[in-house]
């Protein structure tokens, strides 16, 4: 980090012409984040040669009001407040040539209410900047008076499950497989076959919209009859996603209000649709009592790699402003990306009222959430119950437990396959509460539980010591530090 | 058929010694602890009658599992779950709920559908249980 970091200032920093982004303001060592500023936490990488200093003020200025050459327009506004601030620069630990920057923007920049506002400035332009090389959105601070612009999930936790009438366990999901190609009265079946086996809840997949082979309508239609029949024989509510994800917002609205009529608890989109239509999803939600959840189909894209992209950990945080109830926030031991400790930090955004820093699961600033709903974290993607331990103890409890081929692939059908998964987890949990130590006894549990449960113990033959144990892409970058007692 | 409301009705029914591990959890962890009785099962019958009010500054779950048996000897053919109030703030609701006694022959739930507009269904969930008066119902 070397050169002349000093801002020019006066005359010659409105010369025609043009000055380095540290030079015109937009690099403040000094500078001391405001409680309203919002602060934006970037990986820069930059190009061979260019000055981490130098990159983190372009990526500031970028983001905020400077283009790329002096503008004296610059004058006839209170320039000072409106140009984000790059204020630290670290260098990333065993990462050479990556640097991380905190950058703090006036709120005054930002309109409320609108991830669309948000991102437009913090991710608009400056992720294809030339001089860098890559740049991650790693972490963002969002102030008290911002949070408050936001609806928030539209149910939450607690509501939810009052509506559910399910306390103290997580909830039970599937979605139903395969994914394309089921006719309407062929899906229903699925669906009441594993609501009635002792799932909560079964899923539309994400591109399961309104197909060749399956039209919305009778989609909808049969699945309301497979859950009214699970609920009749079995005295719980139940619920399917319904996923309403179309190609107009009007498409979407029509949609769930056909979802609403038939009486569902629940409806379901992807994120490709969009900030704003999610924002008006969550509002329409809202609205109709209805609980929303979200599958974050095309996120990879853009939050996996390390080098550049945004985290999932904003995605997290964004989407609870936006009022999503349910997010895939990961399984830990199932077949998707997942590192442990990184999950977590996903979790804790989810379902806490405040989020202290905690740099060993990537977590960097304070978060308080102003009593916005808390999110359900669903996990999906290759878990089965012989995990039934390690996901109660790396999950939790207020999380939707999402298990598709471990639910439809029982050798003695759906129904079997959902018994044995309510089972373990029921088994599971009443060992925790009863003060056992569930995560080494685990298998045991499930072995005792799977006594009066053939099912269950189907499925442990069945699935015995599947795992995908592969090195995670998104690992913190921090290690635990021991707090001196 | 089983009710399989609440925490653990897929396993098998639970002992006293079993509920009172349950209890002493839901305690321990600062909950109040609360009888509640019905036969009318219905999955959005919300309000199941209560045996007296959560148990607040109750520090022994024997008290709760002594109650049980005391509901049991007037309300013993009928549905009776625990339940587990949280006042922590942002929570304030229940905490836990699991079904601690029900009839020896459950009797299930009816459902209604009446055809509407080309091939909707408006759906309706009865429990058996209620064709009868109150007081007959099991």
């Amino acid at each position: 980090m070397t050169g002349n970091n000093e801002q020019v200032r006066g005359k010659a920093r409105y010369a025609a012409g043009v000055l380095e982004y540290r030079k015109m303001g937009y690099w403040e060592p000094d500078y001391d984040p405001k409680d309203t500023d919002i602060i934006a936490l970037f990986r820069i990488t930059p190009q061979d040669g260019v000055d981490p200093i130098e990159a983190a003020a372009a990526v500031a200025g970028e983001s905020s009001t400077a283009t790329w050459t002096v503008v004296w327009t610059d004058r006839l506004t209170a320039c000072d407040k409106y140009r984000a601030k790059a204020y630290r620069v670290d260098p990333v630990p065993h990462e050479p040539g990556q640097y991380f920057a905190y950058i703090a923007y006036d709120l005054d920049l930002f309109e409320g209410g609108s991830i669309a506002n948000l991102t437009a400035s913090i991710i608009g332009n400056v992720f294809g900047f030339k001089p860098l090389k890559g740049l991650r959105l790693e972490d963002m601070r969002l102030p008290v008076a911002y949070v408050k612009t936001f609806q928030g999930p539209a149910t939450g936790i607690v509501v939810e499950r009052e509506r559910l009438g399910v306390f103290g366990r997580p909830l039970l999901g599937a979605t139903v497989k395969p994914k394309l190609g089921l006719s309407g009265r062929n899906y229903g079946r699925v669906v009441y076959e594993a609501l009635k086996g002792g799932l909560d809840f079964t899923k539309d997949d994400e591109n399961i919209n309104s197909q060749p082979f399956m039209h919305w309508r009778d989609r909808f239609l049969y699945c309301m009859e497979a859950v009214n029949k699970a609920s009749a024989a079995t005295g719980e509510i139940k619920g399917t996603y319904l996923n309403v994800t179309a190609g107009t917002m009007e498409e979407m609205y029509k949609r769930a209000e056909f979802a609403k009529e038939l009486g569902s608890v629940i409806i379901m989109i992807d994120l490709v649709i969009g900030y704003t239509a999610i924002q008006s999803m969550a509002k329409w939600s809202r609205d109709n009592d209805m609980i929303l959840h979200l599958h974050r189909a095309g996120h990879s894209t853009y939050t996996r790699q390390k080098s550049h992209g945004v985290s999932f950990r904003v995605i997290s945080k964004w989407m609870r402003l936006a009022g999503v109830d349910h997010i895939h926030a990961g399984t830990v031991v199932g077949k998707l990306e997942g590192d442990p400790a990184t999950t977590k930090g996903y979790y804790d955004i989810c379902r806490e009222e405040f989020n202290p820093q905690a740099l060993e699961n990537g977590i960097f600033f304070d978060q308080h959430w102003t009593s916005l709903n808390k999110m359900m974290p669903v996990a999906s993607g290759g878990i089965h119950a012989g995990q039934m331990h390690q996901l109660i103890h790396y999950l939790g409890e207020d999380v939707v437990l999402q298990f598709g081929g471990g639910t439809i692939g029982h050798p003695h059908g759906i129904q079997a396959g959902a018994e044995a998964n309510r089972v373990a987890l029921e088994a599971m949990v009443f060992a925790r509460n009863s003060g056992r130590d569930y995560f080494a006894e685990g298998p045991q549990i499930l072995a005792d539980a799977a006594k009066t449960c053939t099912p269950l113990q189907q499925a442990l033959d069945t699935w015995k010591g599947v795992t995908f144990d592969y090195a995670s892409t998104d690992a913190p970058d921090y290690a635990p530090t021991n707090t001196p007692s | 058929m089983r009710v399989t409301q609440g925490a653990f009705s897929f396993l098998p029914d639970l002992t006293d010694q079993q509920i009172h591990t349950q209890v002493q959890y839901c305690i321990d962890n600062d909950w109040a602890v609360s009888l509640e009785y019905t036969d009318d099962p219905h999955p959005r019958n919300t309000y199941w009658e209560m045996w007296g009010h959560p148990m607040f500054d109750n520090p022994d779950a024997a008290a709760v599992v002594y109650e049980l048996n005391e509901c049991r000897k007037i309300h013993g053919g009928k549905y009776i779950r625990i339940m587990a109030f949280d006042s922590t703030a942002g929570w304030e609701s229940v905490r836990l709920s699991f079904i601690a006694n029900r009839p020896k022959t459950e009797k299930g739930f009816r459902l209604s559908r009446e055809e509407i507009r080309g091939r909707s269904v408006r759906y309706s969930i009865t429990p058996y249980s209620t064709d009868l008066p109150e007081g007959e119902r099991y």
